[in-house]
C-alpha cells in the first residue's frame, strides 16, 4: 500500500504544481498587460482555472472523505461567482470609456436597439 | 404514436425557443440588457454660482477672525483642551499599565494558567467543542459584548451622517449617484437567483455550528450579509424593501443586542457572585448544547448581518 500513497503523492504534487504555474502566468499577464481589459483576462485565467486546477490536488491529497465534498463545492461556487464578477467590470468599463474602439481592435459595438454596429456609424448618427 | 400540435401552439412552447437559442437564430439576451453608455452629468452655470456665492459669505461671516471675535476664542479654548485631553488620557492608560506584570515573564498567567485552563477543562465548564468560541463566548462573553457594541454605535454614527430623511433628494442621489451602475444584469440575476439561498443557507449553518466546528456568529453574519448586498445589487433595493425594511431591520438589531445583554447580565451576576446558573450545558456535540453560547451566537450573527447590509445601503444610497 506503500507505492499508493507514493502515487497519490506524486499525482497531488504534479496538478498542483500545474496550478502554480497557471498563477504564475496570471500575475505575469496581470503586471504585462497595460489595458483593463486585457488585464482581466489575465486575471480572470488564474480565479476559474489556476484556483480549480489547485483544489483538485489538494483533493487528491486529501483523500475521499467530508472536506473533499467542500472544496467540491468551493470549486463549483468560484466557477459561478468569478465569471459573473469579472463581466461586471467587463461591461462598466463598455459604458464609462467614451474611446473603446481605441483599445478594442473590432470596433464594434452594441446599439441602444441590441444590434451589432460599427461605433464610427453610431458617431455619424448621433452627428446627424 | 405522436401527438400532432398546431404550429402557432408550437412557437409557444419552451422547446421552440431552446431549439432557436440553439441554431442561434434568437439570442435571449439581447434587446434585454442595458447597452447604452450613459450621459455624462453637466451641472448647470445658475446653480454653480449660487453655490459659490453661498461658499463665500460663509467664509466671509463665520470664519473671517478679523468679525468674528468668538471663533478665535473657541480655537484657543479647543486646542488647549485637545492638548489637555491627550495628555490626562495617556497618563490614565500608562497609569494603569503599570500595574500589569512585565511582558515575557514565564510566570505570568497567561503564560501558564490560562491557556492550560481553557485546554483541559474548556469543553466541561462550558460544553463547547470548539475550544476558540467557547473562550470567546463564554470566558470572555464581557469582551465579545463590547464588540457587538461597536459594531451597533458604528452603524448608528454612520446613519447619523449619511441617512437621507427628505424624500426628493433621496430620489436625486438615486438618479445622480449610480449613473454608470448596471442596472437589471439579466446574468448577474440568473447567478444571484441559484447562489443567494445557498449562501444563506450556508451561513445560518455556520452560526448554529459555531460551538461544534470553526466559525461562529461573526464569520456566519458576514457570510448572511454578503448574500444580502449580492441580492440587492441584483435585484435592486425595492425587491430586497420587501423582507428588509428600516422597521425590520431597526427590529432585529435592537432585539438582538438586548438579548445579548440579558443573557451576558444573567451569566455576570449569577457567575461573580457564586451562584449556580440554571442554564444547562447539554451533551457536548449537540446541537443545543453549550448553555449560553448557542443563542448568543444567533444573537451575534444577526447583528453582523445587520451591519454589513446597513454600511452598503447607506454608502450606496442613503437609506436602508
Amino acid at each position: 500500500m506503500e507505492i499508493f500513497e507514493w502515487i497519490r503523492f506524486i499525482a497531488g504534487t504534479i496538478v498542483l504544481l500545474c496550478g502554480l504555474l497557471i498563477f504564475v502566468i496570471e500575475v505575469y499577464g496581470i503586471f504585462h498587460l497595460k489595458y483593463v481589459l486585457n488585464r482581466m483576462h489575465a486575471a480572470a485565467m488564474g480565479d476559474t482555472l489556476g484556483i480549480s486546477i489547485s483544489l483538485i490536488g489538494l483533493m487528491i491529497f486529501s483523500g475521499i472523505n467530508f472536506t473533499t465534498l467542500k472544496m467540491a463545492l468551493i470549486i463549483v461556487f468560484l466557477w459561478c461567482a468569478s465569471p459573473v464578477s469579472s463581466h461586471l467590470i467587463a461591461r462598466l468599463e463598455v459604458f464609462t470609456n467614451d474611446r473603446l474602439g481605441k483599445f478594442c481592435e473590432t470596433g464594434l459595438g452594441l446599439s441602444g436597439n441590441g444590434e451589432v454596429i460599427s461605433l464610427e456609424q453610431e458617431d455619424k448618427e448621433d452627428r446627424v | 404514436m405522436s401527438r400532432m400540435k398546431p404550429e402557432d401552439e408550437y412557437k409557444k412552447t419552451k422547446a421552440f425557443h431552446f431549439f432557436l437559442w440553439l441554431s442561434g437564430e434568437k439570442d435571449p439576451y439581447i434587446g434585454n440588457l442595458e447597452m447604452k453608455p450613459q450621459k455624462e452629468y453637466i451641472e448647470e452655470r445658475v446653480s454653480l454660482r449660487e453655490r459659490m456665492r453661498e461658499n463665500q459669505m460663509v467664509m466671509d461671516k463665520v470664519y473671517n477672525t478679523r468679525y468674528n471675535k468668538w471663533l478665535l476664542l473657541f480655537r484657543r479654548f479647543y486646542r488647549i483642551m485637545a492638548v489637555f485631553f491627550c495628555i490626562m488620557l495617556a497618563g490614565l492608560l500608562l497609569f494603569t499599565v503599570s500595574y500589569l506584570p512585565p511582558t515575557g515573564n514565564a510566570s505570568n498567567p497567561d503564560n501558564n494558567e490560562v491557556a492550560k485552563r481553557y485546554i483541559e477543562s474548556g469543553m466541561q465548564e462550558t460544553g463547547a467543542v470548539n475550544i476558540v468560541t467557547g473562550m470567546i463566548l463564554s470566558y470572555r462573553a464581557f469582551d465579545t459584548f463590547g464588540e457587538t457594541n461597536v459594531l451597533f454605535i458604528a452603524t448608528c454614527c454612520v446613519m447619523i451622517m449619511l441617512m437621507i430623511e427628505d424624500a426628493e433628494l433621496k430620489k436625486q442621489e438615486v438618479t445622480n449617484d449610480r449613473r454608470f451602475e448596471p442596472k437589471n444584469d439579466a446574468i448577474l440575476q440568473g447567478t444571484a437567483k441559484i447562489l443567494v439561498p445557498v449562501i444563506f443557507i450556508f451561513g445560518i449553518y455556520i452560526i448554529l455550528n459555531g460551538h461544534l466546528s470553526p466559525g461562529g456568529g461573526f464569520s456566519g453574519g458576514a457570510a448572511i450579509g454578503a448574500g444580502m448586498i449580492l441580492y440587492t445589487s441584483a435585484f435592486g433595493f425595492k425587491k430586497t424593501q420587501r423582507f428588509f425594511n428600516e422597521k425590520i431591520y431597526k427590529v432585529t438589531k435592537v432585539s438582538a443586542l438586548c438579548a445579548y445583554g440579558l443573557i451576558g447580565i444573567y451569566y455576570y451576576v449569577t457567575g461573580a457572585n457564586g451562584l449556580e446558573n440554571h442554564i444547562p450545558l447539554g451533551i457536548p456535540g449537540h446541537i443545543v448544547s453549550a448553555g449560553i453560547i448557542f443563542p448568543i451566537n444567533i444573537c451575534v450573527g444577526i447583528e453582523v448581518a445587520c451591519t454589513m447590509y446597513a454600511f452598503y445601503a447607506l454608502f450606496r444610497r442613503g437609506g436602508l
